[in-house]
């Protein structure tokens, strides 16, 4: 046809790329869909787990104290956990006395070990280790116990009988986890180091008197309590998150085995975060 | 006279599954109510709605003339010492044995009990059971029955005004179950206590029930004595009779 004019390649490229960038638009806004969703999510369960730890410790004032529950799982989580912290603790300091040793031999000043094995124990390892080793375990059980009763009905049947399970279940975790920890904490502060003496004592022949002499010359107090107030906020945190997914299992036994995992990834995400913060403010005081 | 329970212009929905869309429904002081229905209408949730397990999206719930829904925790407790639940899975307490679980709102709301009167109380009550002598097993020594019969057991420890039943007679044997539907009736005439049953076994229903409410369509769609249902003209009442044939 004389009159049709052949196709002009710009307007064909922009009438060509406006559905396409419709679809761009339409792909980003479902690709941040799920990211929004997700970090929605994510603020719920927290917020949720401020809530249920602030409602357990105020419910957790009045009477009946619920003595018997916060020593049964005082003594649960503790004996449970006793082993593997004492186990983890060795180990940790067996490796650290090794390294530094082996390091600090290099300017002739081995002899100092002591000196930085406590530091790093007290302030460091000895909290972090224990709660990710304990802490995980703990988390987990706290939530596959809380959870396998959830989806069994026990929960709604406390409340239903007149208690409030907050109080009987949620405190009592808490409490003990928050006191634990620290106990484990310092216990394994005491293998670490005793470990780590006695291996430097055998394998670079420092004496344990001088190990023990430059420990107690450079701890300080504030070393090893800011090491035990670590634990204590880590115990608060596996508390609340395991007894959190516990409470908020749904979909049977498989949800519980699901909400058992995410206890210990965020548990330990938590523990990391809490470190770096709490670092920066112990240092600072 | 002022019904004893009253579903008002109820919504609930679990994220889109809407379960309840304008339901009402009266329950009269004293009276055995059985709520029938396909299973996934909603009929346990019915029950969790009176004692704040769950709470609806919209619409009240007044128990003796509070909206439970209002109620804080306190209130709520004192809902729940007077509203005792049975529930479908038992729910009993694995780390308790069947005394300790018996004992259990025994222990909470009335603690004025010595340990000889609760002891007495967890006898008596597994005796009327049928489960005399129990009292050091494991829930997890215990058949689904006897679970079953060890929950009833416990609901009624404390002689509550209002027993919720859910699913009393699911999975029992036709003995069990006799048992359960005299025990439902004698609760009525003892202690003049209100009952609301939720169960597929309409044989049960028809023993038990003074009145009957069909749940379907989000809704009730019927209510009326065992006759007046057995003679509905209503086709959800009559489709879901008519299945059992």
């Amino acid at each position: 046809m004389a009159g049709e004019h052949p196709p002009d390649p710009e307007t064909t490229q922009v009438h060509a790329a406006q559905p396409e960038f419709g679809d761009m638009v339409q792909q980003e806004l479902e690709s941040l869909l799920p990211f929004t969703a997700r970090v929605r999510q994510f603020f719920e369960q927290l917020g949720g787990m401020v809530v249920m730890s602030m409602r357990a410790l105020r419910r957790a004032l009045h009477r009946p104290w619920g003595l018997g529950d916060l020593a049964y799982q005082m003594v649960a989580l503790g004996q449970r956990s006793l082993s593997i912290a004492t186990l983890v603790a060795i180990f940790a300091g067996l490796v650290i006395s090794l390294q530094f040793a082996y390091f600090l031999a290099r300017f002739g000043v081995q002899h100092t070990v002591g000196k930085v094995v406590v530091l790093t124990l007290f302030r460091e390892l000895g909290p972090v280790l224990t709660a990710l080793t304990v802490g995980a375990r703990i988390g987990s059980g706290i939530t596959a116990e809380l959870g396998s009763m959830k989806v069994t009905e026990q929960i709604d049947a406390i409340a239903a009988l007149g208690a409030d399970p907050i109080k009987k279940l949620v405190a009592p975790r808490l409490i003990a986890c928050t006191v634990v920890l620290p106990v484990l904490t310092a216990l394994a502060d005491v293998f670490g180091l005793v470990a780590g003496s006695l291996v430097v004592y055998s394998e670079y022949d420092i004496p344990l008197e001088q190990f023990y002499r430059s420990v107690v010359e450079t701890a300080t107090l504030a070393d090893f309590t800011s090491g035990i107030a670590k634990s204590a906020i880590f115990g608060f945190v596996i508390a609340s998150v395991g007894c959190f997914k516990g409470f908020n299992v749904s979909g049977g036994t498989e949800g519980v085995g699901r909400a058992t995992t995410e206890t210990v990834a965020i548990a330990s995400v938590a523990i990391c975060l809490s470190d770096f913060f709490l670092t920066k403010l112990f240092l600072s005081l | 006279m002022t019904p004893l329970i009253q579903y008002q212009d109820i919504y609930k929905a679990f994220g889109k599954k809407k379960i309840f869309e304008g339901l009402d429904l009266q329950i009269e002081k004293g009276e055995t109510l059985t709520i029938i229905g396909g299973s996934g209408t909603g009929k346990s949730v019915l029950l969790k709605l009176l004692i704040g397990l769950l709470y609806p999206d919209s619409g009240a719930i007044l128990f003796d003339g509070a909206d439970v829904t209002q109620l804080p925790e306190e209130g709520l407790r004192a809902v729940r010492k007077r509203v005792s639940m049975v529930f479908q899975g038992s729910a009993l307490f694995d780390s308790l044995t069947v005394g300790e679980n018996i004992a259990y709102p025994l222990r909470e709301n009335m603690r004025e009990l010595s340990e000889d009167e609760i002891r007495a109380r967890v006898a008596n009550k597994l005796e009327l059971v049928n489960l005399a002598g129990i009292e050091q097993m494991k829930p997890s020594d215990l058949s689904g029955g006897m679970r079953k019969r060890v929950g009833l057991a416990r609901a009624i420890a404390t002689d509550p005004e209002v027993i919720l039943w859910d699913e009393p007679t699911t999975g029992l044997d036709p003995i069990s179950t006799r048992v359960i539907d005299e025990l439902i009736v004698s609760m009525k005439k003892t202690l003049g206590a209100t009952s609301v049953v939720v169960t597929h076994d309409m044989d049960s229903a028809f023993r038990v029930s003074d009145r009957m409410a069909m749940l379907a369509r989000r809704k009730i769609v019927e209510c009326g004595t065992v006759s007046q249902m057995q003679n509905s003209k209503n086709p959800d009442v009559r489709a879901f009779f008519d299945a059992r044939k």
